[in-house]
């Protein structure tokens, strides 16, 4: 049986590894699409700091005890908009720096790497 | 409550009310917006003097944004650590600020007004928060600005360690918010002193997590100072960037050490039980790296911005080294070396700034060239500079290294910390000697290249500034160093912080 827990916990697994794997590699492009995955992956963990709960009231309710952590959800807000800022200005930026370097190395290479693997074997 | 009481927020609200105004005004009217770009400067450096008088009483005063009581609500905190960095960004965003203007650097593009009181907003921001989501957020504003004016001019060679420096920091926020995550999950609270508290009640079964949610957070605030191994993004960074902007993030580094002393006693401090100073044993070994690769790093630089660059990195460990003892002893030595390191740091990008201004063909080098204008004088403004990096008196790193060394006494594996900061002082010393002898001395027949006629002074003025300052620090090292061992038992009696960020009488 796959509880809740063990869904969140393996997708922000899954994430963070593929996160990682992309933002080694040697593209921006690439390493762009790594660090939004990474940066999901963080926001799925933010919000599950607060405790998964099923059906809590969200704030305050009459007669209620069990509550979702209202907390964590701001956090993520917060974390989302600065991500989306963030990542929008690391795409202009590595376009700007291919036209104007003509390469798109993390590593700043003057010459790209003519297969289209990203330097890895 | 009086309106004094509501001065502790000014320092945020300055730079973000000078900084849309800015941009506005820039278009049309250039020198009105620099005029408010430097009277907001000079207003923060004088609500900072005033702060830093306010807190020398020993209260640490609390504001509370929006009325909110303190562990719900974001809190504001200003004790005398808070005031002496607030003083120390104040005092060299207004030097970088006049230079950038004077040596018309601020004109390379639109928005460097703007970007720079952003960026203050954000240090100020980090320098007086007492929440821990609140520190992320201001780490944030204030990268985002610096991304900006790292690439400010542009060119090949700053987008290149743009784009590395833009990812470095975007990893390192991750690394932020998966420690915050933690750190919440496990206390249920952001507010620094509360979690200080509600750690200590940590059961047994989560020590674990604690422990890596401490090391996380500490690993992202010693990647901010650029300590071994994590510091192979700043020389490509720094040394890129424009002289006035790399003075200025001279202070930025020291966001990530100011960022450690201020989150480890309240945190992690000595009532946190089993997670009680968890970073101290990584952090030593780490900071005795740095100052090693960091004076290394200066021996063999190749101009003299890497040369600043590389300055800057081992000040940072010789820092670390002082701070990672945990003493009250320790760590006002190593906040007095703090703001001279900062200082010293800025000094040596504008010098290095102003040299490669009239060296135009050889500034990527430091080897010999034709003789330029003003040799003798920015030689002297180079040896002074080197002087206080390397701590060699008379100038104020002689006394902060001196205090460090006398402080480190006594606590455990002293001898090796002596052996570091002696040994790296002196390959400091051969490396100024280096590539200052190489500028400075020699000289090559070379007229091929014209050289510029850079017959004004006016670009000698921030140097100067910022140097005369490490004369006063020197000078004024008593009260100076009465301040810094009053903030440091302030820090390493985190009890009385929280009673008063808590709201307890």
């Amino acid at each position: 049986m796959i509880t809740l827990e063990f869904l969140v916990a393996s997708a922000i697994g899954v994430l963070v590894a593929a996160g990682i794997y992309l933002a080694l590699r040697a593209r921006t492009f690439q390493v762009v699409l790594g660090l939004t995955l990474l940066s999901y992956a963080v926001n799925l963990f933010l919000f599950a700091s607060g405790r998964l709960t099923l059906g809590g009231a969200p704030i305050w309710q009459k007669g209620v005890t069990g509550y979702a952590d209202p907390l964590p959800q701001a956090l993520v807000l917060t974390a989302i908009v600065i991500t989306f800022g963030m990542t929008a200005f690391v795409v202009a930026l590595a376009l700007r720096s291919f036209l104007e370097t003509g390469t798109d190395q993390v590593d700043g290479d003057d010459e790209p790497r003519d297969d289209d693997t990203g330097g890895a074997l | 409550m009086n309106l004094a009481d509501h001065l502790i927020v000014a320092p945020v609200v300055i730079p973000a009310l000078a900084a849309p105004i800015a941009l506005l005004v820039m278009r049309r009217k250039r020198r009105l917006g620099v005029g408010i770009s430097l009277a907001s400067c000079a207003l923060m450096l004088m609500t900072a003097l005033v702060l830093l008088g306010v807190a020398d009483d020993g209260a640490i005063r609390i504001y509370a944004l929006g009325n909110w009581p303190a562990p719900f609500g974001i809190v504001l905190m200003l004790d005398r650590l808070s005031g002496i960095m607030l003083v120390l960004a104040a005092t060299l965003s207004l030097i970088a600020m006049a230079h950038s203007v004077i040596t018309r650097a601020d004109r390379d593009g639109w928005h460097f007004h703007p970007l720079f009181q952003f960026q203050l907003m954000g240090l100020n921001g980090a320098f007086l928060t007492g929440d821990l989501f609140n520190l992320f957020v201001f780490f944030e504003v204030l990268l985002i600005a610096s991304y900006g004016l790292m690439l400010h001019g542009q060119g090949r060679a700053r987008l290149k360690a743009g784009v590395q420096y833009v990812i470095v920091n975007i990893v390192g926020s991750s690394l932020f918010l998966v420690a915050l995550g933690l750190l919440y999950a496990l206390t249920g609270t952001l507010n620094m002193a509360d979690m200080g508290q509600r750690v200590a009640a940590i059961g047994p079964d989560d020590q674990g997590l604690l422990r890596v949610a401490a090391l996380l957070l500490v690993s992202v605030f010693v990647l901010k100072a650029a300590v071994a191994p994590l510091h192979l993004w700043l020389p490509r960074t720094y040394a890129v960037a424009t002289p006035a902007v790399a003075a200025l993030f001279a202070l930025m580094t020291k966001v990530g050490v100011y960022s450690i002393i201020r989150v480890v006693p309240l945190v992690f401090g000595e009532n946190a039980g089993a997670a009680a100073f968890v970073p101290a044993p990584y952090l030593l070994p780490a900071a005795i790296a740095t100052a090693i690769i960091g004076f290394a790093g200066v021996f063999v630089a190749r101009s003299l911005a890497e040369q600043a660059a590389y300055a800057v990195v081992g000040s940072t460990g010789t820092l670390l080294i002082a701070v990672a003892s945990w003493q009250v002893e320790t760590l006002g030595a190593a906040l007095y070396y703090l703001v001279h390191s900062t200082l010293t740091g800025a000094s040596l990008f504008l010098v290095a700034g102003v040299v490669a201004r009239r060296r135009s063909g050889f500034a990527e080098h430091a080897s010999p060239g034709p003789v330029f204008a003003q040799r003798q004088t920015l030689g002297l403004l180079f040896m002074a500079a080197a002087i206080a990096s390397t701590g060699l008196p008379p100038l104020s790193g002689f006394i902060g290294k001196l205090l460090i060394l006398k402080a480190l006494v006594g606590t455990p594996q002293w001898g090796w910390l002596w052996v570091t900061i002696l040994a790296t002082t002196l390959i400091g010393v051969i490396g100024f000697a280096r590539t200052g002898s190489a500028i400075f001395w020699k000289t090559t027949d070379d007229a091929g290249t014209a050289q510029p006629a850079a017959n004004t002074r006016a670009d000698l003025i921030a140097p100067v500034a910022a140097l005369a300052l490490l004369a006063s620090l020197s000078a004024a090292a008593g009260p100076v160093t009465a301040y810094t061992h009053a903030a440091a038992v302030q820090l390493l009696n985190p009890a009385t912080t929280a009673r008063a960020l808590l709201g307890v009488p």
